[in-house]
């Protein structure tokens, strides 16, 4: 495709399995993630003249896809009002600590990390892992770190206030280095090769 | 207190600090802590790397998968 043409409805069709990917991680719910991205593709073939060819059509098409994303957690939100640890309860991290504050496993040194994202398993790992937590705590953290979004626009789409907010990003990061070190960096097949 | 943090609280310092920006006591506290403490320094640049790899996701060349 020449840099500058709006992309035709077949190159934005190959897309789709990615998109797909990326709805999933932060939509459990298949139906609704299957929802998103199809109405990304819509609102691309309709919108196709305005692509402005600086960006790839994947970025361009990411960047509709967050906005379906974002209306759909709000959505949903307002559907099922918030489950788990009410307040900014964060007594299950505990479990991470000895009585003194201590680590009760500290963490280790990863190999190379660098050299892990030129691997396709290691984000495959690191889906597991994101779907190994508790999905309002992954949907947040994606907010945050897949799609950029500030910790007060997370609070508000997600309905918690800003210091649950701060818990349940700081349970994912938490969770996820421990899976990633437990499933990745120390399992062998990244580490050491 | 602040300048004697455990583990616990600089690991929650060291996560905040990628959500909001720090008060002048708690960046102190944290600074003061992460130099004498391996694990948490480890810890810090494990949460970074998971930033960049989120914004790397979904990682290499996918095409292949399908």
């Amino acid at each position: 495709m020449p840099q500058g043409s709006p992309p035709e409805s077949l190159e934005l069709e190959r897309q789709r399995p990615y998109l797909l990917r990326f709805a999933l991680l932060q939509l459990r719910d298949r139906s609704a993630a299957e929802d998103a991205v199809q109405e990304t593709l819509l609102a691309a073939i309709q919108g196709a003249s305005q692509f402005a060819g600086q960006s790839s059509v994947r970025t361009w098409l990411i960047g509709i896809l967050k906005h379906k994303i974002i209306d759909s957690i709000r959505k949903a939100a307002r559907e099922r009002p918030i489950e788990g640890p009410p307040g900014d309860d964060a007594r299950d991290l505990d479990a991470f600590f000895a009585e003194d504050g201590h680590f009760l496993q500290a963490p280790e040194q990863w190999a190379n990390p660098e050299r892990s994202l030129e691997e396709r398993r290691f984000f495959e790992a690191l889906e597991r892992c994101l779907q190994s937590l508790p999905q309002k705590t992954a949907s947040a953290f994606a907010m945050r770190e897949l799609m950029g979004l500030e910790t007060d626009e997370i609070c508000k789409e997600l309905g918690i206030s800003t210091s649950n907010c701060w818990v349940m990003l700081y349970r994912a990061r938490m969770g996820l280095r421990a899976c990633l070190e437990q499933t990745w960096f120390l399992a062998g097949p990244g580490r050491d090769r | 207190m602040i300048f004697r943090l455990t583990c616990k609280e600089a690991s929650k310092l060291i996560s905040a600090g990628m959500d909001r920006r720090l008060s002048f006591a708690e960046r102190i506290g944290l600074r003061l802590h992460v130099g004498i403490c391996d694990a948490c320094t480890r810890f810090t640049s494990q949460v970074q790397f998971l930033r960049r790899a989120l914004k790397a996701f979904p990682g290499p060349d996918e095409r292949e998968r399908h």
